[in-house]
């Protein structure tokens, strides 16, 4: 009644409809929305350890796609004369490190037969002489760093003669020496490989139990040694000579450079340059070769690429019969799930090393090596990865939402893959970014333990690698050292981006940090 | 908890039984390996071989093993390596060094990882305690047998502190002398990086948690000093779940680890198992399997029981 007298009498022209021609709907929001990939992208970003892993990753697997490309070597490449060489960058090589330069204590004959290496090809096999000592018992010792590469020095091969001519016709074009003159030698361990072929000097005692302490003259060089003909052309050569050969005082004591034998030539080579002929560059690897002469560099990408493949490949084999399992257990429950768990729970607690072995064992002739580790990894991986989802399903069934959808008569299937899967997915994501380092490292193990054995012309193992190593542990640590280092950085790495997806995917840590 | 520790213990069994048959059965089916012609023992190997019934169908085969196991412990005979002797007896010889050095390396890693766990958590989000999470993630990350390396390389090589395989018994003297010690330390540290980081690990977070809780501030308000308070409450409220973790570690020291045993040349269970898979010695491969399933199942029940013992809240196998 009050409230009547209150209002004051309005006219009702003064009354007009303000929406008469416009349609009513809510205010659109302007804001872009943030979806659950997005919302956990923005996350992860923010967590800058997980991105420098996520960028090393990548980086290492580029590394692991691209360089056995660019390569100049390939797996099956193995140096009979270049092994356990040092690491060596054309880059740094002036700078006086990764210079494939060698720290070593020679004695006295070593020290000399060194040295007479450059003396011949006029490279310097001593890179620094660092100090001279003698020993408690009297020995002379040089402390110097030696360039393993030009140390290599000579070598005698067995030359066939289109291979022979093809060899002169490319010093006469290159004007580059590769054909030395033959050394003179009596001591039958010394005509093939490179065991003597340093020696085109005097030895002491030239017998075969010869400790190869060079005979020197009056100013301390040594005398050389070869093989002489009054024949200037001897076995055909007529190709470039070294300096030194000029005919002798009586102008008809010329050097040999060749000798016939059943199958061809016997020559004498600097093999360095003898590399240079057949690979078209100087030997020069980056991270050294390992005692069988391959190629580190190579080897490690190579195993690198088949660790990569193994284990996302795993993982997504995993990824699938694991969220399938999991799916049905979690979303079926009752009898079903205590079946399935019951399974699962059996293959959990078989040890991995049984399951590789047996399938070595049964599998390996039939169907090769590779793919019988990857059903060992994947018979026993998936259990973890079933828990996980059941795990999910088992927290998400029970919600309004699912309850919602099924009244709306959502088959099983499109609650299961619609409705389920794509709130439990990061979970599931993360379970296998983290299984990844795991496969790498059982694989990289059981190589080394040669339980499996991934070797073979194209394939090697980060795993066979290290094995290789070993042996060279405390001489040439660096055959070890590049494969080790590469697995540490691959598993903090991931390990590290596992954590990083782990929280981007945790929701309730949205805003945490600020 | 009686009833559920009996519960625990018959599935294991049967776990255990099923995963036997299946290895059994699978390993009958490779190709039997040839004895080794070497003197007498062929013919005891032989002999056995006849015993065990090899040319009967697999399931009397499989019948007589159970049989020998069951009543007289007997796993068989070493056919291509150790041939003759008793698979047991073998392994119980190797056990005592893997035992030791595992042992060794758990309680080297008990202290230093509990004691940076507790630092890392009571200097939470300072810089101790990032610096100790840094070093966490690099030593859970990086694989045991690159430490091996390392140790091998600077302390044993390099410095000369060490040898660089494990002492033999007869230069040795005995297990427990002092020079076998010091020549089992360069395993017993690589192994206990990352027992060390994992254990900090599990500490600073449980222990970070239990921090924030209510009764830690109850028991600050009601008097106590924080070394008290942190002492008696939160450390014992950590230890149910730290606790359970040692445990399960120290069941693990029987199975000890494969590859750094092959490193460092010690003799152990790891070394045998290998070497059983290289020569194919399927009677050592079939009991040394089943050791190591038993390990992995009984660290999962003492785990889990201990949860109960530990905890009293905790009430195991009740239906509520």
């Amino acid at each position: 009644m009050m409230n009547e007298q209150r209002i004051p009498e309005i006219p009702a022209e003064k009354f007009r409809f303000i929406q008469q021609d416009e349609k009513i709907h809510d205010e659109r929001i302007k804001t872009k929305p943030i979806g659950y990939f997005k919302d956990a992208w923005l996350r992860f970003v923010r967590n800058k350890s997980a991105v420098v892993a996520f960028v090393l990753i990548i980086l290492l697997v580029l590394f692991a796609v691209i360089v056995p490309f660019i390569s100049d070597y390939d797996v099956n490449f193995r140096s009979g004369y270049y092994k356990t060489m040092q690491p060596k960058s054309r880059l740094f090589a002036g700078l006086g490190f990764w210079d494939g330069g060698r720290q070593e204590n020679l004695n006295l004959d070593s020290y000399n037969a060194v040295r007479a290496i450059g003396t011949e090809t006029g490279r310097n096999v001593i890179m620094r002489e660092n100090r001279v000592y003698t020993d408690a018992k009297g020995v002379e010792y040089h402390d110097v760093k030696v360039d393993s590469y030009y140390r290599v020095g000579f070598a005698y091969l067995n030359l066939t003669p289109e291979e022979y001519r093809k060899l002169k016709d490319y010093q006469d074009q290159t004007g580059i020496q590769v054909i030395y003159p033959l050394s003179r030698t009596y001591n039958i361990d010394f005509l093939q490989g490179n065991a003597g072929a340093n020696y085109w000097y005097q030895l002491t005692n030239e017998a075969s139990t010869s400790t190869g302490t060079p005979a020197l003259d009056e100013n301390g060089e040594p005398i050389p040694n070869y093989l002489t003909s009054p024949e200037k052309d001897k076995a055909g050569y007529d190709s470039l000579r070294v300096s030194w050969d000029n005919g002798g005082e009586d102008g008809n004591t010329w050097l040999v450079y060749a000798q016939k034998n059943q199958s061809g030539y016997r020559v004498r080579v600097d093999y360095y340059e003898y590399f240079r002929y057949i690979y078209g560059q100087e030997p020069c690897f980056l991270f050294g070769t390992n005692g069988y002469g391959q190629d580190i560099l190579t080897c490690l990408a190579a195993g690198a690429r088949l660790s990569f493949l193994l284990a996302i490949s795993v993982s997504l084999i995993n990824f699938v019969i694991g969220g399938v399992y999991g799916a049905v257990e979690g979303y079926y429950g009752g009898a079903v799930d205590m079946v399935m768990e019951r399974v699962s729970d059996i293959l959990y607690d078989v040890p991995f090393m049984v399951v590789a072995t047996l399938f070595q064992l049964h599998l390996a002739q039939k169907v090769g090596v590779l793919p019988s580790l990857l059903f060992a990894f994947v018979l026993t991986g998936w259990v973890g990865m079933a828990a996980r989802v059941r795990m999910q399903f088992y927290r998400f069934k029970g919600h309004e939402y699912v309850l919602a959808a099924r009244t709306l008569g959502a088959s099983d299937r499109r609650l299961i893959f619609k409705h389920i899967y794509p709130n439990s997915l990061g979970t599931i994501i993360t379970g296998s970014v983290l299984a990844i380092p795991g496969v790498i490292f059982t694989e990289s193990m059981l190589s080394y333990l040669h339980i499996i054995n991934l070797e073979t012309s194209s394939l090697t193992s980060i795993g066979t690698l290290l094995a290789a190593g070993q042996g060279y542990l405390s001489t040439y640590p660096h055959i070890i050292f590049f494969p080790a280092l590469f697995i540490s950085i691959l598993m903090i790495s991931f390990n590290l981006f596992g954590n990083g997806l782990r929280d981007a995917f945790n929701p309730s840590l949205r805003g945490a940090e600020d | 908890m009686g009833k559920y520790i009996l519960k625990r213990v018959l599935l294991m069994f049967l776990t255990m039984f099923i995963i036997m048959t299946m290895s059994f059965i699978l390993i009958k089916l490779l190709p039997l390996p040839a004895v080794r012609e070497m003197g007498r023992d062929v013919n005891l190997i032989l002999a056995k071989r006849e015993k065990m019934g090899y040319n009967k169908p697999i399931l009397v085969q499989y019948y007589l093993f159970l049989k020998n196991i069951i009543t007289e412990w007997d796993w068989g005979v070493g056919e291509q390596m150790y041939e003759g002797l008793n698979v047991w007896n073998v392994m119980m010889q190797k056990l005592p060094y893997t035992v030791l050095v595992n042992l060794y390396s758990i309680l080297l890693a008990i202290p230093l990882g509990l004691a940076f766990g507790i630092y890392a958590a009571l200097k939470k989000n300072k810089w101790q305690d990032h610096l100790i999470s840094t070093l966490v993630m690099i030593f859970i990350s990086v694989p045991n047998y690159v430490y091996a390396f390392l140790i091998q390389y600077f302390l044993c090589f390099r410095l000369g502190w060490f040898p660089l395989q494990l002492e033999s018994l007869s230069k040795a003297g005995s297990l427990f002398s002092w020079k076998m010690f010091s020549s089992m330390l360069p395993a017993v540290f690589s192994l206990g990086f990352s027992t060390v980081a994992s254990l900090t690990r599990y500490t600073r977070a449980e222990l970070s948690e239990v921090l924030t809780g209510d009764y830690m501030l109850l028991a600050r308000t009601k008097g106590l000093t924080k070394a008290q308070a942190i002492s008696r409450h939160a450390l014992r409220n950590a230890m149910v779940v730290i606790l359970p973790m040692i445990i399960g570690e120290f069941i693990g020291i029987l199975g000890g680890s494969l590859i750094i045993e092959n490193i460092f040349g010690i003799p152990g269970v790891g070394s045998l198992y290998i070497t059983s898979i290289n020569v194919r010695d399927y009677n050592f491969f079939m009991a040394m399997s089943m050791f190591y399933t038993f390990i992995g199942l009984a660290s999962g029940i003492v785990n889990d029981i201990s949860y109960g013992l530990i905890d009293p809240r905790i009430r195991m196998g009740s239906k509520k």
